[in-house]
């Protein structure tokens, strides 16, 4: 009975999974071709001087301690992997994807996490036919920048009013989700508009992203919250080594 | 024994709430697909792409085009398993770090 019962559960799971490997599709990463040559080179200008900072921190990081690098490896992977994973959004009928840039700015620091969006959204506008090489820059700042430093930000000041851990990952995670597409609104509103008003294209954006936006951002908040959790059960020390928490907490 | 007959309880209400929970999962997402009967497309196409459109910007094919059938399915599945590769490979590295005390 038991055993019939554990067979019923796993094939719910498996049949409710399915559902999340429907299709491919492809979400806030902005298409070749999409945004003017003048506003693609001012994205470019804009997501410049932080993959060049991300690179001067990753050489320095990775020259002092030598458990940055599998760390690093580990997240540009799970970026990767998480930001060309798209998910069914039942409410809306459409498909998206996370970022995990969330997850990377706190575990490794806003700037290295800029850097490794950038290398993952690079393989993917040139392998994936996923975003495109002028629109780089635009997608290396809504997902990279963006995403990173509000993860990041979140999860330090939640901590800073001794929020649980669990809580500010999830926060994070969140934020870092909604502030990327927010952003990726605001490049395609400024980018396309042409004569147009800025401010009604922007919400008209923005609005359309929610439906689909708003359970992500719910499911890349657990994320976020499920890795930080289980890093801090695993290597805690790791934790305390970049800052994430103080060694007084573990 | 009490507690364990209390801890047993407590386990097969857990079950039957998870089973209750997927169950109603499993008509949502039912119900959900069949009223939406949409491809399940990216909001890049739908939102994205969608507005660049209205206002007279348009997608251009990309450099090096992986869309074409089902090399884009191998793609995917390619750049699936490299990652997933990698993720491990490194959390396992990450594991054997771990100080002993």
């Amino acid at each position: 009975m038991i055993k019939i019962r554990k067979l019923a559960i796993f094939l719910f799971f498996i049949f409710n999974f399915s559902f999340l490997i429907v299709s491919y599709a492809y979400a806030m990463h902005i298409s070749e071709g999409i945004l003017p040559l003048n506003w693609a080179g001012l994205w470019f200008l804009i997501a410049a001087p932080f993959v060049a900072y991300g690179l001067y921190r990753l050489k320095k990081m990775s020259a002092i301690d030598i458990s940055f690098k599998p760390l690093v490896g580990l997240m540009s992977a799970v970026v990767f992997i998480i930001s060309c994973m798209p998910i069914p959004v039942p409410t809306a009928g459409t498909c998206s994807h996370p970022c995990g840039t969330a997850m990377s700015g706190i575990l490794l620091g806003p700037v290295i996490s800029v850097l490794i969006t950038a290398v993952a959204l690079l393989i993917q506008a040139l392998f994936l036919a996923h975003g495109g090489l002028t629109t780089w820059g635009a997608d290396i700042v809504s997902m990279g920048v963006v995403g990173s430093f509000a993860g990041y930000f979140t999860f330090r000041l939640l901590r800073l009013v001794r929020a649980n851990i669990a809580v500010s990952a999830f926060m994070a995670g969140l934020f870092a989700d909604w502030a990327t597409y927010i952003t990726t609104s605001v490049e395609l509103a400024s980018g396309i508009r042409g004569n147009s008003p800025f401010l009604p294209l922007f919400w008209k954006i923005l609005i359309a992203f929610i439906p689909t936006q708003l359970p992500l951002g719910i499911l890349e908040g657990a994320m976020t919250s499920g890795m930080i959790m289980l890093l801090y059960k695993k290597r805690p020390d790791l934790l305390v080594k970049m800052g994430v928490v103080k060694s007084e907490t573990v | 024994m009490k507690f364990r007959m209390r801890n047993s309880e407590c386990g097969i209400k857990i079950k039957k709430f998870l089973v209750l929970i997927l169950f109603f999962a499993t008509c949502y997402l039912l119900l959900a697909t069949s009223a939406s009967a949409s491809e399940w497309s990216g909001v890049d196409e739908t939102v994205v792409e969608k507005y660049a459109q209205e206002h007279g910007r348009v997608a251009r094919e990309p450099f090096i085009n992986t869309d074409q059938g089902d090399l884009l399915l191998f793609v995917f599945l390619l750049a699936g398993a490299v990652g997933g590769f990698a993720a491990g490979y490194y959390w396992r590295r990450l594991l054997e770090q771990k100080p002993k005390n």
